[in-house]
């Protein structure tokens, strides 16, 4: 990364006169657009800028080189899975072939549509699922589409009174998010002082109008819900079906499935677990899978395998409806059936079992530095409740060193942050997810660096309360970007 | 171990003894037996490279390119190669949302560029970064004007929209509580008496309009927005983007919600996604607006930076009380159409235009001098247009496909009528060689 700061934008760069395209010379002169009622045009000029063709690329690669990526170095970011993403799969995403119309018909698009049914077919038998739609866009787009599964699975049967969600009170914010648009009402469960969900605090929950519960397992703290078994069997008894929020599904491949752990719906980030790159936030894309006995209610369109090597698009009456334009975000579910032909069965579960090696060997070689709140083995991911007290971290001391110090002088020893404050329960939340693709080595510096920052921290906490001092830009003025809001170059 | 994983025998031995177990499966201790898998997945085994290469572009050869003459919410335009060539750095493309600022400057500023952009081009004050395409966009305005009303939640949406913008919007309404109630047509245009009728009912959060509409036809809204304020009712025009340059923008019509799809300015038409919705608004909604801000601010050294902002409306702060469950900043899909419109700047936005209009237009007369189209709307469009076939339509569709030719997409609830589309990127020779042979095709 370039430690000198860009800043420019597109629009100071705009001379009057210049282009950066170049297209043919009409041929159809006859034809003018201002023949259009003038009522119907636009009136007023546009901002966009008039820059050359290098103009363009220097300004957004000078804009890159202020940016940090996966490939640029360590982002142990936790539950978002920073995983290596493998440039395989950017070529082949791009082939030509791939590039057709939506509305193509079925039998000229008999390639993408095999695509599709094969990744769907990895991705059931990975979940010990049945079927999965890849039509959903992201992972709350799947957490969305898979409630309104469960609501639709209960319309079905006349059950209309089902309008409450389980949610525990570690969950990502997307769940409750989710369940509010899909039109549910949030019931919280408490966790136990273990960090799992407080089973004895579940059981008076359950009734009549509950549709179903939502998890994540591991939960946000890393943890394995071992009481899983109990929980399923008491959320069915009662009639509501399980959720598995699949953002941390990535230490379970090939271990322990979600059909197997008691679940009936469930999403995949493609772009968590199966390698697809994040694109500074998007796009995404989150497959939904269902258990025997619910593929009918799946958005249309599906793709259905006709048994004789051709493939239909097919619309079931009882389906939900339409959550996408057409199947999803294609180009990333090539780039994900890359990823899993390349890993293949024998390293699918590798994959997940050395995710949860390197978590363990992080959380055992920092925690005589760093508050573990929660002492059992973890799996692909930890929660660290900031620094001990004896390195400046007594969180009752309003002048203590917080998380977001820590956090900021990572950056300055170019690593890539935690997740802070985040899950809720504890107060200085720092949470790590090194995933599987990172060395030993790259380990072992991240851990000298948070010890030496722990060190700091002791010795110098004004260091770390002005960081980062080594990065393009300095810490930022939040408040002020709320206060004095600009969104666009026209407000600045 | 596969090229994905860096470890040794020997660094996963010193591993496990730091962390005081024996072996990787016994990471998994506390998992009970009963749930565990026994055995392999039931997949392939891992392959190589050139394996994979090798199967993946045999599927890709299994789908059949066609001449496209097709649009309905996905359009074949011309992509500078400088576009996916800057959006394809890593340093962008292996980033996550921007949360550490100083770190990420380089994906919040093409943000903000993407936000202005957006915005002027939509005519609004604002514009987010966060929706999936143009039908999930579409769906979270009607939830936005619900959102933004008081104890109101029937939004109204004009037949003449997309019908897969339609099909999304009827999901999310079913779900969320919305009372979605379909505004009538008349002459392939929405009918404008029958959408003051129901304005004047003073109980509409919102009203959902398009353009161009379905058949490709440029609608008139003169006077709506006043109708719609006058009566409490915010308006939410869903455009083609790439029409933006030219035709009347939403704020030039009065509206308080601009969304649709941005696929039109230089994302390929890759099977359908990813693309990238827009959902732009005026000042006084911008806390009703769901996903991600990014605003300008200052650092710690006073220069102007960039930073995600306006975050307490977010899943992430707000949980089930936040404006929607949107947690993706569709960053990628961002900077393309920053590259892209930089690249074409107003000239080239207006001769993309200019040049679909006129071999769309070209097209339309070269398809009724056949003899085998007729007129089914006498109404002005762009770059679009809706003819009837005189016979079996989805039999000529079908029959130009087997000659390599994609043309329109059949019209919902219209017999034997296709809705085709043109871009800058069809030639003469393309649409002579096409029409030539639809004359030699019985009807």
């Amino acid at each position: 990364m370039n430690r000198t700061y860009y800043g420019k934008l597109i629009f100071e760069l705009s001379r009057p006169g210049r282009v950066g395209y170049s297209l043919p010379k009409c041929e159809f002169e006859a034809y003018k657009l201002e023949s259009l009622d003038g009522t119907l045009l636009r009136q007023t000029a546009t901002l966009l800028p008039e820059v050359d063709e290098l103009t363009v690329v220097r300004h957004y690669t000078n804009m890159s080189n202020n940016n940090f990526g996966v490939d640029t170095g360590f982002y142990p970011l936790g539950s978002c899975t920073m995983k290596y993403n493998p440039k395989l799969n950017e070529e082949l995403c791009q082939l030509p072939g791939f590039n057709q119309h939506p509305i193509t018909p079925a039998r000229y698009a008999q390639g993408s549509l095999k695509l599709y049914d094969e990744v769907q077919k990895t991705l059931a038998e990975i979940a010990g699922l049945s079927r999965f739609t890849l039509n959903p866009y992201a992972g709350a787009h799947g957490e969305l589409t898979g409630l309104m599964v469960i609501r639709q699975y209960h319309i079905s049967r006349g059950d209309t009174k089902r309008i409450k969600i389980i949610v525990p009170d570690s969950a990502h914010g997307t769940n409750p998010a989710s369940a509010a648009v899909c039109g549910l009402q949030i019931v919280e469960v408490k966790s136990t002082a273990d960090g799992t969900v407080d089973v004895e605090d579940l059981r008076p929950l359950l009734g009549p109008d509950i549709a179903g519960m939502m998890m994540t397992n591991p939960n946000t703290l890393g943890l394995f819900e071992t009481k899983i078994p109990e929980i399923a069997r008491l959320v069915h008894e009662c009639g509501g079906l399980m959720y598995y929020d699949g953002a941390n599904l990535n230490p379970m491949l090939g271990v322990c499935r979600p059909g197997d752990m008691g679940f009936d719906v469930m999403h995949i980030n493609l772009h968590k677990t199966f390698s697809t790159p994040h694109g500074g936030g998007g796009p995404g894309s989150g497959p939904v899978g269902v258990r025997q006995g619910l593929e009918q209610f799946l958005p249309n369109p599906q793709v259905i395998n006709n048994g004789d090597g051709t493939y239909r698009l097919q619309c079931d009456e009882n389906s939900l409806g339409y959550i996408s334009f057409f199947l999803g975000n294609f180009g990333i579910i090539i780039r994900a059936y890359a990823y899993l032909l390349s890993l293949g069965k024998e390293n699918i579960p590798m994959a997940g079992k050395l995710s949860v090696l390197n978590a363990n060997y992080i959380k055992e070689s920092l925690r005589s530095h760093y508050k573990l709140p929660i002492d059992v083995e973890c799996k692909h991911e930890f929660v660290f409740d900031g620094l001990r007290e004896e390195y400046g971290g007594d969180h009752h001391d309003p002048e203590h060193v917080t998380t977001l110090d820590v956090a900021k002088r990572l950056l300055d020893y170019g690593f890539h942050a935690p997740t802070i404050y985040f899950p809720l329960l504890f107060h200085e939340a720092m949470m790590i997810e090194p995933t599987e693709t990172e060395s030993k080595e790259t380990l072992d510096d991240f851990i000298a660096v948070m010890k030496r920052i722990a060190e700091e921290a002791k010795a110098d906490p004004a260091l770390l309360k002005s960081a980062p001092h080594d990065t393009p830009v300095r810490r930022m003025d939040d408040v002020k970007a709320v206060k004095e809001p600009k969104f666009t170059y026209k407000a600045l | 171990m596969y090229k994905y994983f860096p470890h040794t025998a020997d660094d996963i031995q010193q591993m496990l003894d730091v962390i005081g177990v024996r072996s990787l499966d016994e990471l998994y201790a506390e998992i009970p037996e009963e749930i565990k898998l026994h055995g392999e997945l039931n997949l392939p085994a891992e392959k190589s490279e050139e394996e994979v290469r090798h199967i993946i572009h045999d599927l890709a050869a299994q789908n059949k390119p066609l001449v496209c003459f097709a649009g309905a919410g996905s359009y074949d335009h011309y992509t500078p190669s400088v576009v996916p060539y800057l959006a394809g750095r890593s340093e962008f493309s292996t980033s996550y949302t921007p949360y550490q600022a100083e770190i990420s400057q380089g994906t919040l500023q093409y943000i903000f560029e993407y936000q202005t952009l957006m915005a002027d081009l939509t005519g609004m004050d604002i514009s987010n970064a966060s929706m999936y395409d143009g039908s999930t966009a579409t769906a979270e305005a009607m939830m936005m004007c619900v959102g933004a009303a008081k104890r109101r939640n029937r939004v109204l949406i004009s037949s003449t929209i997309q019908p897969a913008v339609m099909a999304v919007c009827r999901t999310y309404a079913k779900f969320h509580g919305v009372e979605l109630v379909e505004v009538a047509e008349k002459d392939g245009v929405m009918d404008k008496e029958a959408a003051r009728l129901l304005i004047e009912e003073d109980n509409a959060a919102g009203l959902i309009v398009c353009q161009p509409n379905r058949y490709g036809i440029i609608e008139d809204f003169t006077g709506l927005a006043d109708l719609c304020h006058e009566h409490k009712t915010l308006l939410a025009i869903n455009t083609v983007a790439s029409a933006l340059a030219v035709l009347k923008s939403p704020g030039e019509w009065g509206a308080d919600i601009a969304c649709g799809d941005a696929q039109s300015l230089g994302i390929p038409m890759g099977y359908g996604g990813p693309y990238i919705g827009y959902l732009c608004t005026k000042e006084a909604l911008v806390r009703k607006m769901p996903g991600r801000l990014v605003g300008a601010t200052t650092d710690a050294d006073n220069r102007r930076t960039f930073v995600l902002t306006m975050q307490a409306r977010e899943q992430h702060i707000r949980r089930e009380k936040a404006t929607s469950n949107i947690c993706t900043a569709q960053g990628f899909m961002c900077l393309y159409v920053a590259c892209y419109l930089s690249l074409m700047g107003p000239k080239g936005m207006r001769e993309v235009n200019e040049q679909s209009y006129a071999s769309a237009h070209y097209l339309h007369d070269a398809l009724l001098e056949t003899g085998k189209f007729e007129e089914v709307f006498d109404a002005p469009f762009l770059n679009e247009f809706t003819l009837r076939v005189k016979g079996d339509a989805k039999a000529l569709r079908e029959a130009l496909a087997d000659k390599g030719y994609l043309l329109g997409v059949p019209t919902l609830f219209k017999e034997d009528c296709l809705t085709i589309a043109s871009t800058e990127r069809r030639t003469k020779k393309e649409i002579t060689d096409m029409v030539e042979l639809i004359k030699t095709i019985a009807l």
